[in-house]
């Protein structure tokens, strides 16, 4: 079958260069834009993002991105949000005061709390933590994390953290300090990774593969 | 494994002139090693948790090659990529980013006009600007801030500009000790156990590596992450042999 249609939005914020890239490494051109008839006709959307919540999100707004993002979300088509793009799937975020993100499914973004226990676990947490599988899972089949092992370490660069209200979306976390924090979470057809796979080195390649995978299935 | 430290990063620093990686000692007498995408997929291969690449000659003749280097190196390497040297605007950073890296190092043009770092992470997000200092001992406990390799003196305390750097929004510090650098003689264990007291971002140590040893002694500071160059470019140890000694020994490494 033909390689899937992805797309990754283009609204200013983000490394694009790194996640084409990694896309290509997969051997598929994604294409990058912020065109709205394009986003129509992808197989799936990747939206990216680092920086501010409220700055993230007035990018989108001021490309009228946001509802065509919820279109999509409806359509039952793949959504993959990354790092801020993940943030962005929640009710709000208390990041510089209380902004609205795209509510696809249901919860908080806030402070990673002082991991008082050892100063050594800074914020923002940049480096590579370790994935937990959520124990209101049974297994990570049939998810992103399919062919992961439990512990692999993955690279993240946040100082905020993602609480869903149900935590049957959260599929990973981490331990930080004393802090459980969210890595991956699922709802249906959208997925969101607090950390970036496309600079996790070869496991995060294989993350992003097997997305890639539930895609063309 | 030890859970109550975070992992330390290990990061193979690059020193690029013109289009070559090169290598010197007190960041003086350069001989050529290598070039930087070979070196860059290796040290990838090897393990390394992420890689910092510096034009060094840039901010001295305002040479703008870092873009070509950068967008080789990054082509094959899937982890994080910090470039530095020469960088005076919002644009240099946005094309640096465009290019490939994630973050950006600054080192001469922040103490020129220490106002361009809020600008920079207001636009970019903290996590994406690493101020960058070479740090020279003048006196027992005391360091002054160096630009271009160690040439230019600022007048500025290491440990004070390290916390105005913080104040700013830096989002993290390479601290080079120009005295160590090169010599393969080990960290200036005191330089970086100090600023790890005086600041609360993460700090990536460098200059000086000669051994595991020397990795050792700088991660049981608490530190966040240890930069080197020397004993990678001439392959007397690699990554992956650095983090299986650390490991042994306790220090939480990624694998």
């Amino acid at each position: 079958m033909s390689a899937p249609k992805i797309i990754i939005i283009d609204y200013g914020f983000g490394n694009l260069f790194s996640l084409t890239n990694a896309f290509r490494f997969l051997g598929i051109e994604p294409i990058v834009t912020s065109s709205i008839s394009n986003i129509k006709t992808a197989d799936a959307l990747v939206l990216p993002g680092v920086g501010a919540f409220d700055d993230g999100m007035m990018g989108l707004k001021k490309k009228n991105l946001v509802k065509p993002i919820l279109d999509f979300a409806d359509s039952e088509k793949n959504l993959l949000g990354i790092c801020l793009g993940m943030q962005f799937l929640f009710d709000y975020s208390e990041e510089f005061g209380k902004h609205e993100g795209l509510s696809l499914i249901s919860g908080a973004v806030k402070r990673i709390p002082d991991p008082k226990q050892n100063k050594n676990y800074k914020i923002p947490n940049i480096g590579w933590s370790e994935l937990n599988k959520s124990k209101h899972l049974k297994s990570w089949k049939n998810t992103v994390l399919s062919s992961s092992k439990e512990g692999v370490e993955m690279y993240f660069v946040h100082s905020y953290v993602a609480l869903p209200e149900n935590k049957k979306n959260i599929l990973a976390s981490i331990n930080y300090g004393s802090n459980i924090i969210t890595a991956v979470v699922q709802k249906n057809n959208i997925t969101g990774l607090q950390f970036h796979p496309e600079k996790s080195g070869p496991e995060g390649l294989k993350i992003l593969k097997q997305w890639v995978i539930q895609i063309s299935t | 494994m030890n859970t109550t430290f975070k992992k330390i990063r290990i990061i193979p620093r690059l020193d690029v002139k013109g289009s070559n990686v090169i290598k010197g000692v007190h960041l003086e007498c350069l001989k050529i090693v290598g070039n930087p995408q070979d070196m860059a997929t290796r040290y990838y291969n090897e393990g390394a948790d992420e890689i910092i690449c510096m034009d060094i000659v840039a901010s001295l003749y305002g040479r703008k090659n870092l873009l070509n280097i950068i967008s080789e190196a990054a082509k094959n390497i899937f982890i994080p990529l910090t470039a530095g040297g020469g960088i005076k605007s919002i644009k240099d950073i946005k094309n640096i980013l465009r290019a490939g890296a994630d973050k950006v190092a600054i080192n001469t043009y922040a103490v020129k006009n220490p106002d361009f770092i809020p600008k920079a992470a207001k636009a970019f997000g903290s996590q994406c600007i690493v101020g960058s200092i070479e740090a020279k001992l003048i006196e027992p406990g005391k360091w002054e801030a160096f630009t271009d390799n160690g040439r230019e003196k600022t007048g500025l305390d290491v440990i004070k500009w390290a916390q105005r750097l913080e104040k700013l929004g830096a989002g993290e510090l390479l601290i080079t000790s120009v005295d160590k650098e090169g010599t393969t003689k080990g960290y200036d264990l005191e330089l970086m156990n100090k600023i790890t007291q005086a600041v609360k971002i993460p700090i990536i140590a460098c200059g000086g590596a000669g051994s595991p040893k020397d990795f050792y002694n700088t991660a049981t500071l608490g530190i966040d992450a240890i930069a080197a160059s020397h004993v990678f470019h001439y392959q007397k140890h690699n990554v992956k042999e650095i983090k299986k000694y650390l490991k042994n020994k306790k220090i939480n490494v990624r694998t």
